[in-house]
């Protein structure tokens, strides 16, 4: 058993604790990484598909490659695989870690948790059936297609239209499986356009909105699905029933963010992640966060940047520099599916990240009642939105007591 | 022994304190996959029970022996106690009874509660409360856990487990059983105990007993994670009903939070039929929600469902028959689980009585669990890595299972996905395998030199991938 | 024909109007790389194709490949055809050459990750 004394430790190897990590460094800070796999990327390694780093690299790049980019940024980093934070306490960042190398203690100045999230599991949505082999979320059947090299059936139909399930839906099909549809319970999808066309478009495979499984069929492995229409209020139609006889079901209904283990410390999960301000800071001050564990992004670019920015903002607080700055809550109003940060620092800029709750052509983005906002077009649910406020809107902001983010349609 | 579920397993390890041979037979690939592996994990206190009943003895005994064999076999046991909740004046009434019927059964500290004292021990009950049932000899544990540990213990002293074996004969000559004939072998015996859970009406039929039938009735649970932690302090119940002992919510020993059971009888053909239902579930939630309004149910990991085997005459049965050479553990309504140490005990008296068996002088009682890593102290942890480092590596994050541990399950005899969640909890926690099945079954595949198209979710027809993209 | 500009986020919605399968006339894109795109979607949909190969005694059973720049839809079918019937030795560095020119498309295939050599027992 050893303890470690460190300025920054970084929880999470993925997107955006190699940022924050990379980050912490530049400015100083003696930074370890903590991983629990055998190396670094996160998912980055799995997602062997294009669309990763447009925005930080200027290129299109698949998610390995993202991942070789952000590896080289790391200099002077103390990495830490195959290690696992067990426990953060709330009274200090002491952090409890177990690895191949034992048990070891991290006293830290500042810890940057990036743990990012975790797939909702199908029995979360309570389907009754039976509980055969071949239901696997989506990121689990990405593993053991890119990583493993294994099919995971013959048949497959996707549940959920999010960006995960519907590149599945293109990789299970390039592997020589029957993909017979993508379901989605909404009446729009969920994930990205791009993706319902070079995923679904391009090779024919049905896209099913406003579907959802009532049952799943089968013993020992499944052998099918019973998908029904929902109505605009959501409710089941029974008269639409019919069974889809499939052999693999891939589960693709939302992601969690995995908290767990500082939940202690961290207090309130609003979006179900940990709270920050627009410093991506958590009340208890030497908590910082980002990535998925806030809440589920569509940019591994946003993720990375988010990274940068938390990384950079623990170095400044484990020297000393980052002064305690009162801050306002944002609420999510009318329209507003995520909103990331839960709160703003008067005087200082400040960006949003937000989901809209539905497709709309052209919306206002309106934060507080004092006029402060934007004019939005295209807005899709898929896509987050991202504001950028200056240190003048975030202080008119500061006049009110909360202020609450809406995303109302202009037409 | 007829059927390796916690109860045939129980009375294979009393059985092998004594001198003689052991077969435990079990149909299914793994130990305790059937009755044992779906009900609610909870050791009754009794007073459910009516008095003057076999069930209301050997359940009030089960309960008594259950913290020194949970000992001895290292499986987690938790007295936690639980409360029957009234929520109306007829239930008030029937709570004396309760009480009045427990006492007499000799269940131990049972106290009636009023509605102050209700809620200030349970502020989420449900505000309508009259008052409660508090029985602090309720408990909860892992039964396939002790099921497992209980088959280890037998056969570390001399038993012999044969798994995916089902029997297909029994012969009698002169009215005493003589021969038990399988799939695969025939063995020649002097005793048979008939534990098979859902079969055993079957089984009983191959003896020649005639025997009131089972009916399989299906129970749906849906489990919670991550709960606060004022939700588990206890079990609690409601009042029951003839048919059951109603919808519970039962704190599970790795932190969970489990919802039900329902009570649907099938008819006998559906004695597989372990399906949820939309209307089951619906009842569940219902049924939970009646004991405490503000439940998290976003905190939902999974739905399943069990059958117990409800003896159409009313059951228990427990110990001899008319034919000779044949016993029965079987036919046990709820408390089955909780009387399994005391029909263990009973059943082997009968049958080393009638057999005139001589105590083992090498039995040893005890069976050490497949360490938790993530429950030792920290420099117990760190000699264990020290000596292994596979115990470093976390494979299962939500439950803290480790690589030392997996492994160690799959040389214990997991050669299932289930077999080793059942084993050491990997796969059971909030994310329910998302993150490490690919793993597990990596390591199954290795541990075993098997391919991994050759590896099950439980046994035959349940494979786990279909093949290799390369 | 209406195409979904996927050039970058805004996702314009493009019309392309075609006389005897060749665009005539585009609107509704929002900057020329929009235009492009919606003519080559009418024409000659092309696509980065991203999938895996075998690795033969790597720590991995398959390394990432993508093809360096986006070919023709309609062989992706036969590219991928191709492609399973590939095996690459280890060590591969990321960024390695598979196929240098993939169907005579012009792009090559490359690894996107690199897959170490298995260690002798």
């Amino acid at each position: 058993m050893t303890r470690h004394r460190v300025d920054v430790l970084v929880v999470g190897g993925g997107a955006a604790g190699m940022a924050a990590a990379a980050s912490a460094a530049r400015e100083g800070a003696k930074t370890v990484l903590v991983e629990e796999g055998s190396c670094l990327g996160g998912v980055l390694d799995q997602c062997i598909h294009p669309g990763f780093g447009l925005h930080r690299y200027r290129e299109e790049l698949t998610g390995p490659e993202f991942a070789h980019r952000m590896l080289g940024e790391l200099r002077g980093v103390e990495v830490w695989t195959e290690s696992s934070v067990l426990e953060v306490k709330p009274d200090r960042p002491l952090a409890k870690t177990v690895g191949a190398a034992g048990w070891v203690e991290v006293e830290a100045k500042a810890l940057v948790w990036a743990a990012g999230a975790r797939e909702r599991p199908l029995g979360a949505l309570r389907i009754p059936g039976t509980r055969p082999a071949g239901i696997y979320v989506a990121g689990l059947a990405q593993r053991m297609v890119n990583i493993h090299g294994l099919l995971p059936g013959r048949r497959a139909l996707v549940l959920g239209s999010g960006d995960i399930g519907l590149i599945m839906a293109r990789r299970l099909h390039l592997e020589g499986m029957d993909v017979v549809a993508v379901a989605e319970i909404r009446p729009h999808p969920g994930g990205l356009l791009r993706n319902v066309v070079q995923c679904l478009e391009d090779f024919g495979i049905p896209l099913l909105l406003s579907h959802t499984a009532v049952e799943i069929h089968g013993q020992g492995r499944l052998s099918g699905v019973t998908l029904a229409q929902v109505d605009g209020a959501g409710a089941v139609r029974p008269e639409t029933a019919r069974l889809v006889e499939v052999d693999t079901l891939i589960v693709s209904v939302g992601l969690i963010p995995e908290v767990e283990p500082v939940s202690s410390a961290s207090g309130d999960l609003s979006m179900g992640g940990i709270s920050t301000s627009s410093r991506l800071q958590n009340r208890t001050p030497w908590l910082f966060a980002a990535g998925n564990c806030l809440a589920p992004f569509d940019l591994v670019d946003t993720v990375a940047a988010l990274g940068e920015r938390a990384g950079a903002a623990a170095a400044r607080f484990a020297r000393g520099e980052l002064r305690p700055a009162p801050t306002v809550s944002l609420r999510r109003g009318d329209g507003v599916a995520v909103l990331v940060p839960a709160a703003v620092v008067p005087g200082e800029p400040a960006i949003l990240y937000l989901r809209a709750a539905r497709p709309m052509d052209e919306a206002r983005v309106s934060v507080g009642t004092d006029g402060v906002g934007r004019t939005v077009r295209g807005v899709r649910p898929a896509e987050m939105i991202e504001v950028r406020l200056s240190a003048e809107e975030t202080e008119a902001v500061a006049r009110l007591q909360e202020a609450t983010v809406e995303v109302i349609p202009l037409r | 022994m007829i059927g390796a579920g916690v109860v045939g397993a129980l009375v294979a390890r009393e059985i092998s304190r004594y001198e003689g041979e052991v077969f435990l037979l079990e149909r299914e690939p793994d130990v305790g996959w059937g009755v044992t592996k779906a009900n609610s994990a909870i050791v009754h206190a009794g007073f459910h029970e009516e008095l003057g009943t076999l069930s209301g003895r050997l359940c009030v005994e089960g309960n008594a022996l259950f913290s020194s064999v949970c000992r001895e076999l290292e499986v987690p046991f938790e007295r936690i106690g639980g409360y029957v909740l009234a929520l109306s004046e007829d239930d008030r009434a029937t709570l004396h009874g309760l009480h009045a019927q427990g006492t007499e059964l000799g269940v131990p500290g049972l106290r009636l509660l009023g509605r102050e004292e209700t809620r200030s021990c349970l502020p989420h009950v449900n505000p309508a409360v009259e008052g409660s049932l508090w029985a602090p000899s309720v408990g909860i544990t892992e039964p396939w856990a002790l099921a497992v540990a209980g088959a280890e213990n037998a056969v570390a002293n001399g038993a012999v487990l044969r798994l995916a074996e089902e029997v297909h004969g029994l012969i009698a000559k002169g009215g005493r059983v003589c021969a038990v004939k399988t799939c695969r072998a025939t063995y020649e015996v002097d005793a048979v105990v008939n534990a098979g859970g859902l079969q055993a009406d079957a089984i009983a039929a191959l003896a020649g007993l005639r025997s009131p039938g089972l009916v399989p009735r299906r129970g749906e649970y849906l489990l919670l994670v991550d709960v606060p932690s004022a939700l588990r302090s206890s079990v609690l119940f409601p009042v029951p009903t003839p048919q059951s002992k109603g919808i519970l919510v039962v704190p599970t020993v790795d932190g969970g939070l489990l919802l039900g059971p329902t009570a649907t009888d099938l008819r006998p053909e559906e004695r597989s039929s372990t399906q949820t239902t939309a209307r089951g579930l619906a009842q569940v939630v219902e049924g939970a929600q009646r004991l405490i309004p503000d439940l998290p149910l976003g905190k939902a990991v999974k739905a399943f469902a069990g059958l117990r085997p409800e003896p159409a005459d009313g059951g228990f049965w427990v110990g001899r028959t008319e034919v000779r050479g044949f016993y029965q553990a079987a036919g046990m309504r709820s408390p089955g689980l909780t009387a399994a140490p005391a029909i263990a005990r009973w059943l082997a008296g009968q049958i080393v009585a009638d057999l005139g068996l001589v105590p083992r002088p090498t039995f040893n009682p005890l069976r050490s669990a497949i360490r938790r890593a993530a429950e030792l102290a920290p420099e117990e942890w760190d000699a264990l890595i020290a000596r292994d480092p596979r115990y470093g590596r976390m494979v299962c994050r939500c439950n803290r299972v480790t690589e030392g541990e997996i492994v160690e399950a799959i040389r214990r005899g997991a050669c299932t996905l289930d077999g080793v969640k059942f084993r050491t909890r990997a796969g059971f926690g909030r994310c329910q395998g998302g993150t490490c099945t690919d793993r597990i079954l990596s390591l199954l595949a290795r541990e075993q030199g098997a391919r991994p198209e050759a590896i099950t979710l439980h046994g035959p027809g349940s494979p786990v991938v279909a093949g290799s993209v390369r | 024909m209406r195409v979904i500009c996927v050039s970058c986020p805004m996702g314009c919605a493009v019309e392309v109007e075609t006389q005897d399968g060749v665009p005539v006339r585009v609107s509704g894109h929002g900057c020329p790389r929009g235009e492009d795109y919606a003519r080559e979607e009418v024409l000659e949909p092309k696509r980065v194709l991203t999938t895996s190969v075998r690795v033969v005694e790597g720590v991995l059973p398959l390394a990432s490949v993508r093809t360096t720049g986006p070919i023709p839809r309609r062989i992706i079918a036969q590219a991928m055809a191709v492609i399973r019937a590939l095996e690459v030795p280890a060590p591969v560095e990321a960024g390695q050459v598979v196929i240098g020119d993939l169907l005579g498309t012009g792009s090559a295939l490359i690894a996107t990750r690199a897959v170490a050599r298995r260690g002798r027992a």
